[in-house]
């Protein structure tokens, strides 16, 4: 992996020098393709796309990890081609007629080609079935509101029904404004179906990501069996802001992020992205072992 | 519905300064009331008193959000924002009233649960969480009351219940006005202007079925008349407890599970 990133950083470099000597001399347009490159949000580097996504969306400079969209962080963690999807065709309606709200949702569609904020379905992790769901930041920040409480409740229902382990990526925001006292409830239904999964003995993982805050963390984030963060994920309940304006209290750099938790003892590990999966893997062989125990 | 008041001024009258609080409906309906204190983790907090009282004959645990009457009593219980060890105060005493079979008496009275560095530290949102998934697992009768302010997640977690009451003039909703006006337009001076449009008075939550009772108030608010509403109360919640104690507990905790079960709207497409 090393030896395919250095090689390509020359190339980068070289193609940064060329790149930006023809832009100023404004004479000739250079084709490239379109999403051949992509800019590290956090130092601005270009890197080759191939590049980003053979390094499981890690910069390869500067080491920090882009936020993923659900697709592509299912992608990461799934069997390639087993993925079958649920619910698909739960769509959000707008329950307190908030204004405005129905044209934010067709827009954050269109763009993110996604009915809602969670994925979910059945797929096999090395093998092994899995009822798996993700949560998407990129759709309205991956709020929860009646869809992503009523997706995330009937994975919750169908594994237990089919006796499989349970797998939920969170990354959200938390409750979601606009549907107002049905997003609070939605936090209290999906704790209701994990009492009953908890009652029926089946392994549920939590993988918290960046950023996982409010009501998801308050709900079904916190209630893992086991609690997996991804490295530098942001955690907590409150937001940062909110502390500091309602509190007035200066709060350390790391407060809230994934080591800080670790440090206080709300999460089990705290791993790097290109770790998850084997994480997972292991997490998965751990309690497939114990089923057969039982049998 | 008494009075005409509009959301904002419910939200108003919900904070109005002598509303009176859960400490004088604990003092009136359960007269022999014991404080019972402590998360036997690390600390008690105020910010919720929880016990034991008799209500017409009815023993019963009573765990309230209490934000304090005098101004030493609202900082040293945070304006009735609990910290994580409250949250594990009330696991501890809902255990308790489920071993000994005693109905649970929530009253709900809160901003939201305290946002700060130290809350975060012991887990608030692991606290709420743990709260809200044990309460389904709880084979004891449970009503909860919404007094004033019910405030988020905060106000959520002492709030499953088999029976909801809200007293006329209270709130209850996904965030304070004022946060939510912040996160949706960046801009907390307009919670005036979005308290309509976040449905949170008694009439709005019982037309949508999230409680199942509003409990009047005098004109003008609690704190007109302290007592109006107290004899309601007692009398619902005698009435609820008796009837409810009468399921066995396995129907007791399968109807708790459907009614929550049940909420959200959305479109399922038939194609």
């Amino acid at each position: 992996m090393a030896n395919f990133l250095d090689k390509h950083r020359e190339k980068v470099v070289m193609f940064n020098q060329q790149y930006r000597g023809k832009r100023k001399l404004k004479t000739t347009k250079i084709d490239v393709p379109e999403n051949l490159f992509t800019r590290c949000p956090f130092c601005q580097d270009l890197i080759l796309t191939e590049a980003v996504e053979a390094n499981d969306y890690v910069c390869p400079y500067c080491g920090k990890y882009f936020q993923i969209s659900g697709r592509k962080r299912l992608a990461m963690l799934v069997d390639p081609g087993s993925f079958i999807e649920y619910d698909k065709k739960l769509k959000t309606s707008n329950p307190l007629n908030f204004p405005g709200y129905e044209e934010k949702i067709h827009k954050v569609s269109l763009e993110t080609g996604e009915n809602e904020a969670f994925i979910s379905g059945k797929a096999t992790i090395d093998r092994m079935n899995v009822m798996i769901g993700v949560l998407d930041s990129h759709f309205l920040m991956g709020s929860m509101g009646s869809v992503v409480g009523e997706k995330v409740t009937r994975l919750i229902e169908a594994s237990i029904t089919e006796r499989l382990p349970l797998v939920i990526v969170c990354a959200s925001g938390g409750a979601r404004m606009q549907e107002g006292i049905f997003s609070l409830m939605q936090m209290a239904k999906t704790a209701a179906a994990l009492a009953r999964h908890n009652d029926a003995r089946l392994f549920y993982l939590s993988v918290i990501t960046h950023p996982t805050t409010g009501g998801v963390s308050a709900s079904f984030a916190m209630l893992g069996d086991i609690i997996v963060a991804e490295k530098d994920a942001l955690i907590g309940f409150a937001g940062k802001r909110v502390i500091a304006q309602t509190i007035k209290e200066d709060l350390p750099d790391h407060f809230q992020t994934a080591d800080f938790l670790l440090e206080k003892g709300m999460l089990d590990i705290v791993i790097e992205r290109k770790e998850l999966k084997q994480t997972i893997v292991k997490l998965l062989q751990f309690h497939r072992q114990e089923e057969d125990h039982d049998r | 519905m008494t009075g005409n008041h509009s959301a904002w001024e419910k939200v108003q009258l919900a904070r109005h300064a002598q509303r009176p609080t859960a400490k004088l409906l604990i003092h009136t309906l359960a007269p022999d009331f014991l404080e019972l204190k402590g998360d036997r983790c690390f600390a008690n907090d105020d910010a919720i008193v929880g016990g034991i009282g008799t209500i017409d004959k009815i023993t019963m645990t009573i765990i309230a959000e209490e934000k304090g009457t005098t101004l030493e009593e609202k900082i040293r219980n945070h304006f009735g924002m609990p910290h994580p060890e409250g949250y594990r105060k009330v696991m501890r005493l809902v255990r308790q009233a489920e071993k000994f079979s005693r109905p649970i008496l929530f009253l709900i009275d809160t901003p939201g649960a305290y946002p700060g560095f130290e809350a975060e530290s012991r887990g608030q949102a692991e606290a709420i969480a743990s709260l809200l998934r044990l309460l389904f697992t709880i084979k004891t009768p449970i009503i909860a009351v919404v007094l004033s302010e019910g405030g988020s997640g905060g106000a959520l977690a002492i709030g499953i219940a088999d029976y909801i009451l809200m007293l006329e003039n209270a709130t209850y909703s996904i965030l304070s006005p004022e946060g939510f006006a912040a996160i949706l337009y960046k801009d907390a001076s307009l919670a005036n202007k979005v308290a309509d449009d976040m449905k949170l008075t008694a009439d709005d939550l019982f037309a949508y079925g999230i409680i199942d009772e509003i409990i009047p108030e005098a004109a003008g608010g609690w704190h007109i008349d302290n007592y109006t509403p107290l004899s309601a109360l007692q009398t619902k919640i005698t009435e609820k407890a008796r009837s409810l104690l009468q399921l066995d507990p396995k129907t007791l905790l399968e109807n708790r599970q459907a009614r929550y079960r049940r909420y959200g709207i959305y479109v399922e497409d038939k194609t």
